[in-house]
């Protein structure tokens, strides 16, 4: 009896501290899952695949984690994607192809991702509205533009951009610089005291607003930041695909939710992993891949995904409720 | 600051409370100011068989936006994203089971509530007893959904309206009026008797506005709360056949313009989604203002960008009228 007490407590502190652990558990899993299918789906090659498809999502995951932390959400991200890729391509073409055009386009994709944020910011802490209703009607704000600034799709990046994503400098892939950078943000995001702001106003808000802080200010910095990593996210669409698409994003905002509870965050608010989030995309994305290489009929692949990921968002929730009793 | 100031400041701060305006009344004006308009913008806009093919539409909102609502009210942040999943899939599966025959009417109803409630069970069982977010439940029951439909559909557009379905949901039945108008007045009555008039009515507004408050005094909230999933999950398979019908076949995700559109229809007929308070007949005047708005957008004549420019922003100009949060002063 004691003995059990005091493992579950072990448990507990290890899941208070690191909440993304069953999102880890999992992920290895499908790692090994994978592996048995098909060991060549473990290959450097197919990893760095992985990644490159991937990284949009995770970058998502942690831009929706930073306004979920403040118990809110972000149901425009993907719109804020979609607006930035075509910002950007459109730009390249508006510039030329040097290299000094594409990253003066990279600046103003992500100006404009940070100011989508503010205004979703503005929209929900400022005017007090209902965050999932509001950001859904600037999501249909943000789509309108980018159909204005690109009605088709298939505008192409230059291939210095997709090359680049692509390939590999100094020997190692690109892709990892990225997700190196990705790892830097997160360790230091979680330093700061915005973070623990933001997670104080997720937790209690009406406590954090008596206890004088500035609630208003820090939910509109929360998105913000959030409209910033959507930005992120959109350059490394832009890589993947090589080109610009006015509705690319519409389909992942919900992923990136699914991504967050995958990692371990409450949708509550007051516990966040940013980590957790971007293991969560990641989980994601080997669900999709275990799918196919298990064999699965083509036409049955979408039903047998959609249940993996409902059972491994349940199996989550449901173990970390278990241990927090 | 004294006392009296204080109380006076409460008092003053009520009565403009007691002043805001009413969901209803404003989105009924709203409605009247935009027939207007598109009145003058288009000649023959706010004429009868212009307004009762809007109501047409508007029904098939309306009925997703019931369940959604219920589901809202239940409290617990509530929420419903399958809804979009089930339309569709009941569109296809009604058109395959009457597959164009009259006869097959009955057992399309019959397997399509049966299929839409099974659905909602499963999203109550999910969130009551596993203790899953219905955000994130329902979301993960949307993709779920949406690789059934894939399977069921094949690749293929199949199934094929009866039809004396698509004359009860298209051509007038009473007094000129469409039938799917008058199922959605009954859905109406429905509703406002089942959240006024019954133990499950005054039961659901009681574990919207505070669960614990509701089971010490004796409320089952696992059996309600699971209903109004169950609810909602059927009231979307109803749309889907009514879309069925409206449209002949099944095609592609028909619903899957629905999932945010029902959210938006109750917010804006003053149903806050914290749950608790509210009512359908505010819903009812949401779904008619949301379709009015989108069918001027349509008259205009301005491209897909200017008019996504012009819903989103209209969206968030009528939230900021009402559908507001709390203050953190209070």
């Amino acid at each position: 009896m004691d003995a059990t007490l005091t493992s579950r407590g072990n448990w507990q502190s290890i899941l208070g501290r690191y909440p993304f652990v069953p999102a880890l558990i999992i992920l290895i899993m499908l790692l090994v899952f994978n592996g048995m299918a098909e060991p060549n789906s473990l290959s450097f090659r197919s990893v760095n695949g992985l990644f490159k498809t991937y990284m949009a999502l995770m970058f998502l995951a942690v831009a929706q984690t930073l306004v979920v932390s403040a118990a809110d959400v972000d149901l425009s991200l993907g719109a804020i994607l979609s607006l930035v890729n075509v910002t950007v391509v459109t730009t390249i073409g508006v510039f030329g192809d040097g290299p000094l055009a594409i990253v003066a386009a990279c600046l103003v994709g992500v100006f404009v991702g940070f100011l989508c944020g503010l205004l979703n910011g503005f929209v929900v802490a400022g005017l007090n509205l209902q965050p999932i209703v509001a950001t859904f009607a600037t999501g249909v704000l943000f789509t309108g533009i980018a159909l204005w600034v690109l009605p088709v799709a298939g505008m192409p990046v230059p291939s210095a951009y997709w090359r680049l994503y692509g390939g590999s400098v100094l020997g190692i892939p690109f892709i990892y610089y990225i997700l190196a950078g990705l790892g830097l943000a997160i360790f230091l995001i979680s330093r700061t005291t915005l973070m623990v702001k933001i997670l104080a106003v997720g937790d209690d808000q009406q406590g954090a607003f008596q206890s004088g802080l500035p609630v208003t200010r820090i939910r509109i910095s929360a998105y913000a930041y959030c409209g910033v990593f959507s930005a992120f996210a959109a350059l490394c669409i832009t890589g993947d695909t090589a080109s610009g698409d006015p509705l690319v994003g519409n389909a992942m905002t919900l992923y990136s939710i699914a991504a967050v509870v995958l990692g371990g965050t409450a949708l509550s608010g007051g516990k966040a992993s940013l980590l957790g989030a971007s293991i969560g995309a990641l989980t994601i994305g080997l669900i999709n891949s275990l799918v196919f290489f298990v064999g699965t009929p083509s036409e049955w692949q979408n039903l047998v995904q959609g249940m993996s990921i409902l059972v491994a968002l349940m199996l989550g929730i449901f173990v970390s409720r278990r241990v927090e009793q | 600051m004294s006392s009296s100031t204080a109380q006076f400041l409460t008092k003053a701060r009520s009565r403009i409370t007691k002043l805001s305006p009413n969901p209803l009344i404003v989105a009924l004006c709203l409605i009247a100011g935009l027939l207007v308009v598109g009145e003058f913008l288009s000649p023959g806009f706010a004429s009868l068989p212009q307004i009762l093919r809007l109501l047409v539409v508007a029904s098939i909102l309306g009925i997703v936006a019931a369940g959604q609502n219920l589901v809202i009210l239940g409290g617990r942040e509530g929420i419903d994203l399958s809804v979009g999943g089930i339309v569709s899939l009941s569109a296809i599966i009604a058109g395959n089971v009457m597959s164009g025959a009259d006869i097959g009417i009955l057992p399309a109803i019959i397997a399509c509530l049966a299929i839409g409630g099974f659905i909602g069970f499963l999203n109550g069982v999910g969130v009551t007893f596993l203790g899953i977010p219905p955000l994130v439940m329902t979301l993960g029951m949307l993709g779920v959904l949406q690789g059934l439909l894939v399977v069921v559909r094949q690749g293929i557009p199949s199934g094929l309206a009866a039809p004396a379905l698509s004359s009860f949901v298209a051509s007038p039945l009473l007094f000129g009026v469409p039938g799917i108008i008058w199922l959605w007045l009954m859905i109406g009555l429905f509703m406002a008797l089942l959240l006024h008039r019954t133990v499950l009515g005054y039961r659901i507004y009681a574990i919207g506005a505070n669960e614990n408050a509701a089971r010490m005094a004796g409320v089952p909230v696992r059996a309600v709360r699971i209903s109004l999933f169950m609810m909602s999950g059927m009231f979307s398979a109803i749309a889907g056949m009514c879309i069925l019908g409206y449209s002949g076949s099944s095609f592609a995700n028909v619903g899957d313009q629905y999932m945010l559109a029902s959210i938006i229809a109750v917010v804006l007929g003053g149903t806050p989604l914290a749950g608790g308070k509210g009512g359908y007949t505010g819903t009812m005047t949401g779904a008619v203002l949301l379709v009015v708005l989108q069918s001027i957008l349509t008259t205009l004549n301005i491209d897909e960008a200017g008019r996504q420019i012009a819903f989103g922003g209209t969206l968030l100009l009528l939230m900021v009228f009402y559908g507001r949060g709390q203050s953190l002063r209070i």
